[in-house]
């Protein structure tokens, strides 16, 4: 997995509610067997005029003018600034692979629908929560300043605005030391190993129907 | 102390805690399909890893097959690439039971596994499937999970997880006649909103809800997801035993009696405290119909479709008014003079056999009204697709009108062939009303069986206690 540590980014702002996965990378796409890929299918619905299918030469597609990620003043974008439940509906992974494709590193806003939540940091992608007032703040910031980028430490846990202010986030230690370390959650839990084996051993003796 | 449910699923399963509360959670039943497996089988073989418990994993095929013609095979050259890679790693792999396409046991992986009794009481089940929630009915912890999850399940048999918050859905009183564990779910979900079961794992109890099927439980515990919560549970009391009982991989008769006297302690002590309840009134809820691309707008049959200015808050505002525009809906038009184009009976909310006995008995004797151009049912399984013939349900289905396919998700989210065209108007027994789901510009309205085969012989939405 990609490391986080520090994130200088371009902010680009997405202002609605309820975004779902769907949304974020459409089915036909989730017929791949691969992970990678999916970046420019990623909004396909919203993102392009015509109706997208996997295979298709997306440089040659008709743009959607009026989709915020694809006005000029976003272009470069690593940033996204999200409203409540982002990310709710289906557990398709291809969702953070599809935004980390892009070129987002970090995704802001005030909730998250937990499965994409969970994913996200499988990704090297961060997903910080922040209080609704102070989301509101930046959205207004963003929409006012053009090249508006955010500063984001993770070490440090803060973010800080072109204004200067910093504003502290929290995030758990586990995934923090993670995520700093890019560190593959498999291989840690592996480290385990005889743990696992001593617990199985029990359950097996205990309720030997689980093992048929 | 008292403990909930949940509690003791929890514990039952932890292997080791960090300091910060992450946790690795032993799983017991890995439930896998073509869609989410891919990139996990991949990720084994690059690291050369194997599964860790061959024992642990029943596979099917479902999202991706096509539910006629089944003597052609699977038609799309990229639906079956994927099929065709599970059907290969199985082989490279193991597993318990495989049921791949064409299979009599293929189905729906959350109809399967619970059919097969692959789904036990006491359980930790996961899926890269949101709607494994499914599976809390038989008193298991079961969620959904990504794709980089499902490699971890399959290389360590574990799960890192962080112990979600607790809440009790009561739904006391009598559900009236006409109404079902769809409805019952549709009105939690108006009630407490998309976003409302985030952080918390559901449990959901009362007299309505033990007087529920197991069939109906699944229908609640499905849309758990919808609602925000990975996870929704059922304690375990007779419906669950019995429903288990000779199911090909339930205990063995010499482990039946150990294994029922543990179930019967999944339940939630008395005294038990959730950190947030909720509770209904069954007597008071009512036929449901969504109106909008959430589950959450969703109202009843007598009512009618709302307007933006009903909504103080600006960001919800703007939500239903781009809602409105993407279903062409006018503010103040009554539900039940919404005129329909499709019907799709079917999906892992409502694909079972009590779902289409209940659409039969609407359907029986009537036909589906000239306005609508396809009604499809789709059973869940095979499984459900014989027993169903075997009492006569797809006569009844076939004489009114309705098409009576091969099991499969189907129309639930359009990756095979079956799908909405741009514009049209479904009443949808699945799960998802989100845009596109159906199919791109596709509109869906969420509704029980009894109410879709209403709507089929109707051609509108109607009350299907007033036929
Ligand atoms: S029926 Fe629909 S919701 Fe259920 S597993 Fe299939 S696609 Fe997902």
């Amino acid at each position: 997995m990609r490391k986080f540590t520090h994130l200088k980014g371009l902010v680009a702002p997405l202002d609605r509610a309820n975004v779902d996965t769907d949304a974020i990378i459409p089915k036909q796409f989730l017929k791949s067997i691969k992970r990678s890929g999916f970046g420019p299918n990623a909004f396909d619905e919203w993102r392009y005029l015509d109706h997208g299918e996997p295979g298709m030469d997306n440089s040659r597609r008709p743009l959607n003018p009026d989709f915020v990620l694809n006005k000029p003043r976003y272009q470069g974008a690593s940033v996204l600034l999200v409203r409540d439940n982002f990310g709710c509906g289906s557990s398709r992974e291809h969702a953070p692979w599809a935004l980390e494709d892009y070129g987002f590193r970090a995704i802001i806003g005030p909730s998250f629908a937990d499965i994409f939540f969970n994913n996200s940091f499988k990704n090297g992608l961060l997903p910080i929560k922040l209080p609704e007032a102070e989301v509101d703040i930046i959205f207004k910031q963003v929409e006012e300043h053009q090249g508006y980028a955010l500063d984001i430490d993770l070490d440090k846990q803060t973010i800080t605005r072109p204004d200067g202010k910093k504003i502290s986030f929290e995030i758990d230690g586990f995934r923090k030391h993670c995520l700093l370390n890019g560190l593959d959650d498999i291989g840690l839990t592996l480290q385990k190993a005889d743990l696992i084996k001593a617990f199985e051993a029990k359950r097996r003796a205990e309720q030997p129907w689980l093992f048929a | 102390m008292p403990q909930t449910l949940y509690d003791k699923l929890w514990n039952n399963h932890v292997v080791h805690t960090e300091e910060d509360g992450t946790t690795l959670l032993y799983i017991d039943r890995h439930l896998v399909h073509e869609v989410t497996s891919p990139q996990a089988f991949e990720g084994l073989k690059l690291a050369n890893r194997k599964l860790w418990r061959i024992s642990s994993i029943v596979a099917t095929a479902d999202h991706n097959t096509p539910t006629d013609h089944w003597e052609l095979g699977i038609q799309d050259p990229i639906s079956r690439q994927q099929v065709e890679t599970l059907d290969a790693n199985i082989k490279e792999f193991g597993a318990l039971a495989y049921f791949p396409f064409k299979d009599e046991r293929q189905g729906i992986v959350h109809v399967m596994g619970p059919e097969n009794g692959a789904t036990l009481p006491g359980m930790t089940v996961v899926c890269g499937d949101s709607h494994t929630s499914t599976h809390g009915a038989f008193a298991c912890l079961a969620h959904g999970i990504g794709t980089s999850e499902v490699e971890h399940v399959m290389a360590t048999q574990c799960l890192l997880q962080k112990k979600s918050k607790s809440m009790l859905v009561r739904v006391d009183g009598k559900l009236g006649a006409g109404l079902t564990a769809k409805d019952i779910a549709l009105a939690i979900i108006g009630k407490i909103g998309t976003a409302g079961g985030t952080g918390y794992a559901i449990e959901f109890g009362g007299e309505a809800i033990r007087a529920l099927s197991m069939e109906g439980r699944m229908t609640l515990c499905n849309m758990a997801i919808e609602g925000g919560a990975r996870a929704g549970m059922v304690a375990v009391d007779d419906n669950t035993i019995n429903y288990l009982k000779g199911r090909p991989f339930a205990p063995k008769p010499e482990q039946w009696g150990a294994a029922v006297a543990y179930w019967r302690t999944l339940v939630s002590d008395e005294g038990a405290e959730f950190d947030r309840v909720v509770t209904l009134d069954a007597a008071e809820i009512q036929p449901q119909v969504t109106w909008g691309t959430s589950p959450e707008m969703v109202t009843t049959i007598d009512g009618a479709v709302p307007s933006p200015d009903d909504f103080a808050d600006p960001v919800k505002r703007e939500g239903v008014a781009r809602a409105l525009q993407y279903m062409g809906l006018t503010p103040r038009t009554p539900m039940a003079e919404i005129p329909i184009d499709k019907v799709f009976i079917g999906s892992c909310t409502n694909s079972r056999i009590e779902d289409l006995r209940e659409a039969a008995a609407v359907a029986k004797g009537k036909h589906v009204a000239a306005n609508v151009k396809l009604a499809m049912v789709v059973p869940g399984s095979g499984l459900v697709k014989r027993q169903a013939e075997a009492e006569g349900l797809d006569r009844v289905f076939r004489d009114a009108g309705f098409e009576w396919r091969e099991p499969g998700c189907s129309m639930c989210l359009a990756m095979n062939a079956d799908r909405l065209e741009p514009g049209e108007r479904c009443a949808s027994t699945s799960n998802r009303n989100f845009e596109g789901r159906q199919g791109n510009g596709g509109r869906t309205h969420l509704v029980s069986p009894a109410m879709a085969a209403a709507a089929a012989v109707t051609g509108h939405f109607a009350d299907v206690r007033k036929l």
